[in-house]
C-alpha cells in the first residue's frame, strides 16, 4: 500500500486508541476517586460502570454546537484539534514489542519530547480566541505551565537517551539493563511530575480549573470539542505513562516474551493510575508557586540526574 | 458566571509610574462555594489593588418580616439566616426572648441547647474546612468532611426532623427530647470523629501544597483584629483569646472543660486550623454534657402560645461558629416585636476582605473568602 494509505490508517488508528484510551481513562478516573472519596462510582451503566463514559459522549455529541458571538470563530474551532493531533501523533514513536515501534523514527525521543508540545499552542489559541478575559488568562498560564515544564521533561529523558546512546526508542529499549532503575530514578521521578504537569492535571491543574475561581481556558467550549479537549488530557496521560513505563522502568524487557508486554502494560496502567491518586489527593499549586517549581526544584533536579548520568557512562 | 471588565484605566501607582489597572467583577455566582458574593477587584498585572466585595443578593428583609410575627413565629425565620449553623441562631434569639420576657429554661433542655450547638459547630466546621479545601483544589477533603457533617446531619433528622433548618431551640426550652438511642449514636459519632479529625489533619493540613497555599495569605494582626470587629476563629487565629463560652459565658457552659484553641500568624492556614481543633473541643462538651445531662423538662412551664413581654430591650450574644452571634429585640408590650436586630458575625468578618485581600493574587482571594468562612444568609439577612 502507498505511504498515504499507511499513514491515513495509522492516523485513524492512533486517533481511535487515543479515543479508547479516553474512554477508559475517564471510567477509570471516576472509580478511582469514587474510591479515594470512600464513594463508588458509576455503577449503573454496564458492568461496573464501563458504558458510563460512552452514554456521557453519546449526550455530548447530541449538544448544541454554541460559538461564542464575540468569539473568533475559525480558530476557535480549529483550537481542539490543535491540541489533540500532536499529542495523538506522539504516541507513534512509542515502542510495543521487542523491535516494533508504530513509527520507527531513528529520532524518536525527540519527536516524543517535542511533538506533543505543540499542544500548548492549542490551549493559548483555544483561550485566546474565546475572547473572554480569564479564559486568555486562562489559556496564557496554561502555555507558560506546558512551556516550562518541558526544560525537566526533557533532561530527564536525555539522562535516559545518554545511557543508550541513541534517540531510536526501539534500540534504546533493545540497549535498556536493569541497573537503570535504580540509576535513572531520580530523572523518573523528575518525569513523573513533568508529564503531570504537562498535561494540565492534577495540582498542576489550574489553567482548567481556574474554574474555581472564574473560567478556563476551555470554558465557552461545549459538548464534543469539549470532549476533545479532555481526549487529548487522557490521551497525554497515557502516552507519558506508556513512555515512563517504557524507558524508565523497563517495559516490555521486564519479562520474556509476551509476558513482557503484558508487564508493560500493567506497569503503564499502575502509572495512569498514580496519576489519578495525585491528583485526587493534592490541592492545588498557584500559578507562582508552579513555575518556582518547575524552574528552581525540577530542572536542578533532572541536571543533578545527568551529572550521575555522565559520571557513570565511561564505566560502561 | 459574570466576569467582566468594568473598566481598564491608567492609573499612578504607588512608585509613581504608570500602570494600566485592570477592574474586573466577579460575579455573584461563581462555583467557589460560600455563596452570592459578588467581588469588585482591581488588578494590577496578578496582584489584587482592591477588593470591594459587594452583598445583597441574599438579603430577604428579614428584619422587618420579624416585625410582624409573633415571638414563636419569628424562631423558623432565625433558621435560614445562617443556614449552616441554624442551632445558633435559634438559640441567640430564644435568650434574647427568655431575657426580655424573663423565662427560666429548666436544665435539661439547657444541656440539650449545649449538646445541639457544639454539633452544629462540628458541623459548621466541617463545611467550612471542606470548602476551603474544595477551592484550593483538594476534592477528597471537601467529600471527607461533608462525610463527618454527614453524620451529624443524620443525627439532627432523627432528633427534629430536619437536616438543614431545625426550628429546634424554641423560647422557653427545646422542641423535642432525644429519641431512643440516639445519645448512644452520638457518643460513638465523637469517638469516630476524633480518628476522622486527625486524618483530614494529615490529608489537608500536612500537605505541603496546603501549607503554600494557605501560609502567609490573608494575613491578620491581633491588632487589626480587634479594631474590626472580627470575632469567632477569624480573631482566634490572629492570636486575639476571646471566647464567649468561656469569657462572657453563658448557660451551662462554666461546668466543662474545655480549652479554646488559637492561632499565633493570622493567616489562613491558621484559621482554618483553629476550626479543626475547636471541633476536638467540641467532642470533648459533647461527651461531658452527656454524661451530665439530667432528667427533667424540656421546655418551661407557663410560657404562653403567644409571649408577650413587657415593654422594654434586650441584647444577647453566643459563641456561634463564625463568631460573635447577637440579637436585639424592643418590645413595645404586644405579641410581635418592635424591632428585632441580628448582630451577624459573619458580615463583620467579611469586612475585612478589602483588608486581607490586598497585595495577593486572584487566586488568593478565594482562599481569603473561604478562611473567612461566611454564610451569605447571615451576611445579607
Amino acid at each position: 500500500m502507498s505511504t498515504f494509505l499507511w499513514g491515513a490508517f495509522f492516523g485513524v488508528a492512533a486517533g481511535l486508541v487515543i479515543a479508547i484510551g479516553a474512554l477508559f481513562g475517564v471510567w477509570g478516573e471516576r472509580k478511582v476517586s469514587a474510591r479515594i472519596q470512600m464513594r463508588i462510582g458509576p455503577n449503573t451503566a454496564g458492568p461496573f460502570g464501563l458504558l458510563q463514559t460512552l452514554a456521557d459522549t453519546v449526550k455530548l455529541v447530541l449538544k448544541e454546537d454554541v460559538t461564542p458571538v464575540r468569539a473568533d470563530a475559525g480558530v476557535f474551532k480549529f483550537a481542539p484539534f490543535l491540541v489533540f493531533t500532536p499529542i495523538a501523533m506522539g504516541m507513534a514513536v512509542i515502542p510495543f514489542a521487542r523491535g516494533w515501534a508504530p513509527l520507527d523514527s531513528s529520532v524518536g525521543m525527540l519527536f516524543y519530547l517535542a511533538v506533543p508540545s505543540l499542544s500548548a499552542i492549542g490551549t493559548l489559541i483555544g483561550g485566546w480566541s474565546s475572547r473572554n478575559t480569564f479564559a486568555t488568562i486562562g489559556g496564557i498560564r496554561g502555555a507558560a505551565q506546558m512551556v516550562s515544564y518541558e526544560l525537566p521533561r526533557t533532561l530527564s529523558v536525555l539522562s535516559v537517551v545518554l545511557l543508550a546512546g541513541t534517540m531510536r526508542p526501539v534500540a534504546v529499549m533493545d540497549a535498556w539493563q536493569w541497573w537503570w532503575i535504580p540509576l535513572t530514578l531520580l530523572g523518573f521521578l523528575v518525569y513523573f511530575i513533568s508529564s503531570i504537569a504537562e498535561v494540565n492535571r492534577g495540582p498542576f491543574d489550574l489553567p482548567e480549573a481556574e474554574s474555581e475561581l472564574v473560567a478556563g481556558y476551555f470554558a465557552d467550549y461545549t459538548g464534543i470539542r469539549w470532549a476533545i479537549f479532555m481526549m487529548s488530557e487522557y490521551g497525554g496521560v497515557v502516552a507519558a505513562s506508556l513512555f515512563g513505563a517504557a524507558f524508565f522502568l523497563g517495559g516490555f524487557r521486564l519479562l520474556p516474551g509476551v509476558l513482557g508486554i503484558v508487564a508493560y502494560l500493567l506497569l503503564a496502567v499502575l502509572l495512569i493510575v498514580a496519576m489519578m491518586w495525585v491528583k485526587w489527593t493534592f490541592p492545588r499549586m498557584r500559578p507562582d508557586q508552579l513555575m518556582t517549581t518547575a524552574w528552581k526544584v525540577l530542572t536542578p533536579m533532572a541536571l543533578v540526574q545527568l551529572a550521575i548520568v555522565g559520571v557513570v557512562i565511561p564505566w560502561l | 458566571m459574570s466576569i467582566e471588565i468594568e473598566s481598564r484605566e491608567c492609573v499612578v501607582d504607588s512608585g509613581g509610574g504608570q500602570v494600566e489597572e485592570l477592574v474586573v467583577n466577579v460575579g455573584p455566582s461563581h462555583p467557589s462555594t460560600h455563596g452570592v458574593c459578588r467581588v469588585i477587584v482591581h488588578l494590577d498585572g496578578e496582584i489584587v489593588t482592591k477588593a470591594e466585595p459587594v452583598i445583597g443578593y441574599l438579603h430577604r428583609g428579614i428584619e422587618k418580616i420579624c416585625e410582624n410575627r409573633t415571638y414563636n413565629q419569628i424562631v423558623p425565620l432565625t433558621d435560614r439566616l445562617d443556614y449552616v449553623g441554624s442551632m445558633y441562631a435559634n438559640w441567640a434569639y430564644c435568650r434574647a426572648v427568655e431575657r426580655l420576657a424573663a423565662i427560666r429554661v429548666p436544665e435539661r433542655a439547657e444541656y440539650l441547647r449545649v449538646i445541639v450547638c457544639e454539633m452544629q459547630r462540628i458541623a459548621s466546621h466541617m463545611m467550612a474546612i471542606g470548602s476551603s479545601a474544595a477551592d484550593t483544589g483538594a476534592f477528597t477533603m471537601f467529600i471527607y468532611a461533608f462525610d463527618e457533617r454527614e453524620r451529624l446531619v443524620e443525627l439532627f433528622e432523627e432528633l427534629c426532623g430536619a437536616r438543614l433548618t431545625y426550628n429546634y431551640v424554641r423560647p422557653g426550652g427545646v422542641s423535642f427530647d432525644v429519641p431512643e438511642g440516639w445519645t448512644d449514636t452520638l457518643r460513638a459519632f465523637t469517638k469516630a470523629h476524633r480518628t476522622a479529625l486527625d486524618e483530614m489533619d494529615k490529608l489537608f493540613f500536612g500537605n505541603v501544597i496546603t501549607r503554600q497555599r494557605l501560609k502567609g495569605v490573608g494575613v491578620l494582626s491581633a491588632e487589626d483584629a480587634v479594631g474590626w470587629g472580627a470575632s469567632g476563629p477569624v480573631a482566634r487565629g490572629s492570636g486575639v483569646n476571646w471566647d464567649l463560652r468561656k469569657h462572657d459565658t453563658y448557660s451551662v457552659y462554666p461546668r466543662f472543660d474545655f480549652d479554646v484553641p488559637t492561632g499565633s500568624n493570622g493567616d489562613a492556614y491558621d484559621r482554618a486550623r483553629v476550626r479543626l481543633f475547636e471541633c476536638y473541643e467540641s467532642c470533648r462538651i459533647i461527651e461531658q454534657a452527656l454524661e451530665q445531662m439530667p432528667e427533667g423538662r424540656i421546655k418551661a412551664e407557663g410560657v404562653p402560645r403567644l409571649i408577650q413581654p413587657r415593654p422594654g430591650e434586650a441584647y444577647d450574644h453566643i459563641e456561634s461558629a463564625r463568631g460573635s452571634l447577637g440579637v436585639y429585640i424592643v418590645s413595645d408590650g404586644s405579641p410581635r416585636p418592635y424591632r428585632v436586630k441580628f448582630r451577624s458575625p459573619a458580615f463583620c468578618n467579611l469586612a475585612l476582605l478589602p483588608l486581607l485581600a490586598e497585595g495577593h493574587t486572584l487566586s488568593d482571594l478565594v482562599v481569603v473568602l473561604g478562611s473567612l468562612d461566611p454564610v451569605f444568609g447571615e451576611v445579607d439577612r
